[in-house]
């Protein structure tokens, strides 16, 4: 495997943001998940949920709710604004305003044809879906306070709504209270808190006219819509229920609590023979440290945020094959593309942050040592540039020159190009106008000279400038030979600076002669999306990663996957290799040995040796442990092409720098947890 | 040797009534538990005991009401048979013969035999079923049709089994192992309790892998037992906390608690009625719980410990056996009634039930010869040694026993015996022996009137001698019948004392091996002192101060009768115990027994009779004056003579009744194909973490 000097990097701070809502759509199987700061992250369950694009935040926007209508993705925040999203371009398509304070809630019906939300001067609003836009149809009676929770009756002619202590069923139609139904009054907790209202979180409206509600007392309760009355209740925590979601076949509810657990119930019957059923409390699933805050009941798993901002699918055993991809539980906590960029030749490290962007430039060690021994720092890291974005929208991408000498990054409304110039210990940041062309990009890449900026546009398109001194000229627009629209979520030069290859959310793989400015061929297209992608600097092959973990080398001479490649999908990935839930990131190539491809997931970083055997299927993968205290000719006939290295644990980025040595920046979730409010008071046995 | 056909060794007392749970009856007035080979009816009120059961020549291993008739009870023990008792009236009514016949088979079976005791002879097989009770459950009665031969092939014909499985991997599988199950009387919801201390709510197991569970979490440590209320609206559940937990079936956040029922629970039962309910704890004791918040009766029994640590004694004012019992305490048990008289709290502590926790423990007691005073010696072996030396007056107001002094520290090393002097004045002298070289006497002093101090002030004990004999290690230490000489063993070396003058007289040795034990001679054989080494029994003559016999024996127990020459020699000999008895005037024995019982005997006692027997035949003419009662791993055992056993025989007429009900029955059982009423689900529990369910069609 080699020997690397380590650069152990933990001064990135990154802090993901609090999951304050979620929306499925069981038709493309697509997740939106919504962050505390305005950002929607779309996850593709068909696909290991792969976050398959990141729509960035704003200031001033934040996310209460999310719902899907058909392909279109909504959302409401406590502007009082309904945004519809471009899921395209990867930016908001417009907004509208619902006049009635902040929006709490939004919630559209089942045939996707209206929306209804929920307003703090207690209004429900119906909104009718046109093409491009939606339209106010109808307020329905007023309440007397918020309205907290929507949910549709599935026939879509009634409304429950949650408020503060009470439920009530509106008739859609008429936009009356229904007759028949009198307000649902929710119970408030007993003892000291008497007096204080009982916010209804969340409502549930299954097509048996059964409602069931969670609240701020802690209590799910069933009740019969069609005469008003509570059936049961529910006792299920000393705080609050902040969510509930129901599966498709209404046989299960999930319930998430402040303490952070998911209380699941059943609807069944008490006995075998006797059809009558109930709702049951059975699981409690133990997966978060703060606030549950929204969820969903997929077919098979229960995916719960909140504001310990990890995304858990916690797959239900009896749903899936046990010991199957879909069996192991996920818990998704860093964003599946980079948020680092390394200068390799110049050591410096560039972390984007959705406010700003920090440039550090990488300690200096003069000792050597043995393996596993920690080297005395020289010469310390230290902070170059913290640069603070203009605008009020979120950057999305950002990226650094290999020479370190050019910085940019992109936001939805604006791209920006910086020279940073060295001298000695200072440093000089120029800003260098770009044209009028670029207002703004998906992704952006120097080329490995630093003489070029690609910056990926709508439909898939790649605008290339030319840079020279303070200079950015724009020199052509490369554009694939396919009609998909989605955003280019990878691109990649090669050191040489022939190609660049890009891939969109389509799972397509196109590839450009950069030395003749034209289209050069589209990689086969294979069914899951990549999730990272490099050009070898000497062989003229992509490498290719995907979210379900495979691995691909395209030669781009031959137009044809190479022998390699070939021969690793005939013989099949080793079984431990394709369990694995986190996708790879990042791939690079090692300078010195030209069989070696270098990638990293969120667990570990791996080198894989072409020279090598490919892993038996019964052997051990990650071997290295027992490898080191082999002798040399059991070594030799044990050691297999994939090289795994368990070490460093929560990784962002894994970077080879020019001087051969390795970048590992980490970020241990302990400390993102301690920097996080404190969660609700439990009492723990012995304390 | 001779066989001795007029004496044998019966299981006296001390048995286990928790062995299995308890069964109460329709009318909630009488509970009925198991003990050893027979069983036992007590009233629920009142405690007593009413009835004693017997027949059974075997362990008894269950106890089901007959469902037929409410006045009766089956019972299935490890002879083999199943047999019908009438509770009220306490006579045998029918015996079963189990057609099984290997022992293996028997072994596994024998749980559900007898929980399968209402078909009457109709047997199930369950295979890879834990043995424990606790592990099988029966649901809701459907109407079933079962055969008697085949058994195993009636098991696949007839079961649909369903298997549920608990994650077996990693850190949380060694601790969820189930560990007891209960079904719901109405509802198809099974409970059961598992190791990491989880209640799990099983439903929905119509189809494979439907199910699910709920998970309620109180018990800190494994539940041990678990049991619906008869109308399904609460479950009980018990461990080692000692606490009975009330959960309410369908709102398991809501739970009451019933604490400080005294030590854990291992079974919990409710009458059919739901007005009592009933927990029997691993300390031998049965509490019965009144609307379920009152304990309204204790039935308990001998109680075994870790391991009995002090002597046995027998109480000269109650009769009573005394010894350590629970932790901390001295219990009083009456061998007359099989039931215990009361506790004495000596390291009044409160005992913290956690492993790895060293704690106050009695280790050595003893009881003066009018039994007005109680010695004891608790010790805690932490980092070092913490020793503590009670002595307890006799109240005869409150008719207990009452501190009178404490002496913390009273030697540097563990404490190896103590004894008190026999003397029938009313000063009277403790020894105690001590592994750090001393033994030292304490004596009862009287506050000096003289100094001025108030005169209500109580006698208390003082140290009135410390000896030692060339810094040897002593063991043991014994007093003459009059108290006139005190006999301590250094060694390989016996010292004699004058206690009045506190001269040593004279030693005695016989080497080599270290003395184990030592005993004087009583009545006419008073000059006499018996010595155990690891290897021999030797006698000395105290008059000529020489040995007068020796011989090659392992004793492992030295006992003298009080009120006869005879002296008892337990030897162990490899796994089994053989028994001696002789005078120390001539070295032949007049009784053995070998193979007496497994297991090394260590703890044995006479208890004189209340009224002498007047057995003539010389091999049990040893019993006449006094009963030896000794104490193997599990059960107190005794002799019982022939007299006794035909005055016991002429007293119940029930061995005429069994011999005429077991003749006819050995015809008819095969024959009898009843279809009755029988459960739905019989609940199973594999050792290997899997929960079988097994839907009888």
């Amino acid at each position: 495997m080699g020997e690397f000097k380590v650069h152990r990097v933990r001064f990135f701070d990154y802090m993901p943001s609090a999951i304050s809502a979620m929306a499925f759509n069981v038709h493309t199987e697509r997740l939106a998940v919504a962050r505390a700061d305005g950002t929607v992250e779309i996850y593709n369950f068909a696909d290991n949920c792969f976050q398959e694009k990141v729509i960035p935040g704003k200031d001033g926007r934040t996310v209460e709710a999310l719902c899907w209508a058909g392909q279109r993705l909504f959302s409401t925040g406590l502007n009082g604004e309904i945004v519809e999203y471009d899921l395209e371009n990867l930016r908001s398509k417009y907004t509208v305003e619902a006049y009635g304070g902040p929006v709490w809630t939004i919630s559209s019906n089942s045939q996707g044809t209206q929306l209804a939300v929920g307003c703090e001067d207690g209004t429900v609003k119906i909104f009718e879906l046109v093409e491009d836009s939606i339209q106010f149809q109808s307020n329905f009676d007023r309440l007397k306070s918020r309205v907290l929770s929507l949910s549709w009756h599935p026939s879509g002619t009634q409304i429950a709504a949650g408020t503060m202590d009470m439920i009530r069923v509106f008739n859609v139609t008429t936009g009356e209270t229904c007759t028949a139904l009198l307000q649902m009054m929710v119970d408030r907790a007993a003892g000291a808190n008497k007096k204080k209202e009982v916010a209804v979180w969340s409502v549930v409206f299954l097509s048996d006219n059964t409602v069931i509600s969670g609240d701020s007392a802690g209590k799910v309760q069933v009740w019969d819509s069609q005469m008003g009355t509570l059936i049961r209740t529910h006792l299920v925590t000393k705080w609050d229920v902040m969510a509930l979601a129901v599966s498709r076949d209404e046989s299960s509810l999930l319930a998430g609590t402040s303490e952070g657990s998911v209380v699941q119930f059943q609807f069944i019957s008490a006995r075998l023979d006797q059809p009558d059923k109930e709702w049951q409390r059975t699981r409690t699933l133990r997966s978060h440290s703060h606030d549950v805050r929204a969820l969903v009941h997929t077919d098979t798993a229960a995916v719960s945020g909140g504001n310990d901002a990890h995304l858990v699918v916690r797959p239900f055993m009896e749903k899936v094959v046990k010991g199957s991809k879909e069996s192991a539980p996920c818990k998704i906590t860093f964003p599946h593309r980079s948020l680092v960029s390394c200068g390799k030749k110049a050591g410096i490290l560039l972390f984007q942050f959705p406010e700003r962007l920090e440039v550090w430039r990488l300690g200096e060690s003069n000792e050597n040592g043995i393996p596993g021994e920690e080297l005395s720092v020289t010469k310390k890291p230290e902070a170059l540039i913290h640069l603070k974005r203009k605008g009020d929208d979120h950057i999305c991408c950002s990226t650094l020159s290999p020479c370190g000498g050019w910085l940019a990054y992109a936001s939805a409304s604006s791209v920006r190009l910086f020279q940073l110039q060295y001298d000695n210990d200072s440093i000089a940041l120029t800003k260098v106008k770009l044209p009028k062309v670029l207002r703004w990009a998906n992704q952006l890449c120097f080329s490995a000279d630093s003489s070029r900026l690609f910056a990926s546009f709508s439909q898939s398109s790649v605008l290339v400038f030319a840079l020279s001194k303070s200079e950015a000229k724009y020199v052509h627009t490369l554009k694939p030979k396919s009609v998909s629209k989605q955003a280019v979520h990878l691109m990649s030069t090669s050191d040489d600076g022939q190609w660049l290859a890009t891939a969109n959310s389509d799972c397509e793989v196109h590839v450009y002669n950069l030395k003749k400015l034209k289209y050069h061929c589209t990689v086969p297209v294979y069914g899951s999306c990549p999730s990272a992608m490099a050009i070898h600097p000497t062989g003229s092959n992509v490498v290719m990663v995907h979210a379900d973990q495979k691995i691909f080398e395209y030669s781009l001479e031959q137009k044809e996957y190479t022998e390699w490649s070939r021969s690793l999908a005939k013989k099949g990935l080793h079984g431990s290799w394709l369990n694995r839930v986190a996708p790879v990131t990042h791939v690079s190539f090692s300078a010195s040995n030209p069989d070696y491809i270098i990638l990293h997931d969120m667990n570990m970083f791996c080198i894989i040796d072409k020279s090598l055997p490919l892993p038996e299927k019964d052997s051990d993968l990650c071997n290295q442990n027992q490898l080191r205290s082999m002798n040399e000719a059991a070594r030799v006939k044990d050691s297999h092409a994939f090289k795994i290295c368990e070490m460093f644990k929560n990784l962002l980025c894994v970077g080879l720098m020019e001087d051969h040595s390795l970048v590992v920046v980490e970020r241990p979730l302990l400390d993102i947890a301690t920097r996080l409010p404190a969660p609700v008071r439990q009492k723990k046995f012995a304390t | 040797m001779v066989a001795h056909a007029d004496t044998r060794v019966v299981h006296r007392g001390g048995s286990k009534i928790n062995f299995r749970a308890p069964v109460i009856t329709q009318d909630s007035r009488f509970l009925i538990c198991v003990s050893g080979e027979c069983i036992k009816v007590f009233s629920t009120s009142t405690e007593e005991c009413i009835h004693h059961l017997q027949g059974h020549k075997e362990l008894v291993t269950g106890l089901v009401l007959n469902p037929s008739n409410h006045l009766q009870v089956f019972s299935c023990s490890e002879d083999g048979t199943i047999r019908l008792w009438d509770f009220t009236d306490g006579i045998l009514i029918r015996v079963t013969l189990l057609h099984l016949k290997t022992p293996s088979t028997l072994h596994s079976t024998r749980v559900v035999v007898e929980q399968h005791v209402m078909v009457k002879g109709h047997t199930i097989v369950f295979q890879s079923v834990s043995t424990d009770p606790k592990c099988i459950a029966f649901g809701q009665g459907v109407r079933m049709h079962a055969l008697t031969h085949s058994l195993t092939h009636s098991l696949t014909h007839s079961h649909t089994v369903f298997g549920f499985a608990l994650g077996t991997s990693g850190e949380m599988a060694a601790r969820n192992a189930f560990t007891c199950v209960a079904c719901h009387p109405k509802d198809d919801c099974i409970a059961t309790g598992h190791g990491d201390g989880k209640i799990r709510l099983w439903r929905n197991f119509n189809q494979e892998k439907e199910y699910t569970f709920s998970t309620v979490h109180w018990h800190h440590s494994g539940v041990n037992a678990l049991c619906f209320t008869p109308e399904g609206t609460n479950l009980l559940s018990g461990g080692l906390e000692s606490v009975l937990v009330q959960w309410r079936y369908g709102q398991e956040g809501q739970k009451d608690f019933l604490p400080r029922l005294g030590s854990s629970i291992k079974e919990i039962v409710v009458s059919p009625d739901g007005s009592l309910f009933c927990t029997s704890h691993t300390d031998n004791k049965i509490t019965v719980i009144k609307n379920c918040t009152k304990v309204s009766a204790v039935i308990q029994g001998l109680v075994h410990g870790d391991g009995v640590k002090t002597a046995l004694m027998v109480d000269p004012r109650t009769k009573a056996l005394v010894l350590n019992g629970k932790p901390g305490h001295l219990q009083f048990y009456s061998l007359q009634r099989d039931q215990q008289l009361y506790n004495l709290d000596i390291v009044q502590q409160e005992y913290i039930n956690q492993s790895n926790l060293d704690q106050f423990e009695v280790v050595k007691a003893a009881l003066d010869s009018r039994g007005s005073w109680l010695a004891t010696v608790e010790q805690r072996s932490a980092k070092e040694v913490e020793i503590s030396l009670k002595l307890w007056a006799f109240d005869e107001h409150t008719q207990s026993f009452v501190l009178n002094t404490t002496i913390s520290a009273p030697h540097d090393g563990p404490i190896s015996e103590i004894c008190f002097s026999p003397s029938s004045q009313n000063s009277t002298t403790l020894v105690s022996v001590s592994l750090d070289g001393h033994f030292k006497a304490w004596q009862l002093t009287q506050p000096d009137p003289s100094d001025g101090k108030q005169s209500d002030e109580e006698a208390s004990w003082s140290c009135d001698f410390v000896g030692d004999y060339h810094s040897l290690e002593p063991k043991c230490c014994c007093f003459s019948a009059d108290g006139s000489l005190l006999a301590v063993s250094f060694k390989e070396v016996v010292t004699v004392w004058s206690p009045a003058s506190w001269d040593l007289l004279t030693t005695l040795s016989q080497p080599p091996g270290a003395i184990q034990d030592l005993c004087f001679g009583r009545l006419s054989c008073s000059k006499y002192l018996l010595g155990a080494t690891d290897k021999n029994l030797c006698c000395w003559n105290l008059l000529t101060c020489s040995l007068e016999w020796s011989t090659a024996l392992d004793v492992s127990l030295l006992l003298a009768d009080p009120l006869s020459e005879n002296v008892a020699a337990f030897c162990g000999a490899e796994k089994t115990t053989d028994l001696f008895v002789f005078r120390p005037s001539e070295p032949r024995p007049h009784f053995s027994q070998q193979a007496l019982c497994t297991g090394r005997v260590t703890r044995a006692v006479f208890a004189p009779r209340d009224e002498p027997l007047d057995g003539c035949e010389e091999s049990s003419q040893w019993l006449n004056r006094s009963q030896l009662y000794f104490l193997t791993h599990n059960m107190l055992l005794t002799f019982l003579t022939k007299p006794e056993e035909e005055r016991l025989m002429a007293l119940s007429k029930q061995v005429a009744v069994l011999k005429k009900h077991k003749q006819e029955f050995l015809h008819t059982s095969c024959l009898l194909f009843i279809s009755l009423f029988i459960s739905q689900f019989a609940l199973t529990l594999s050792a290997i973490m899997t929960l079988v369910l097994s839907i009888l069609t």
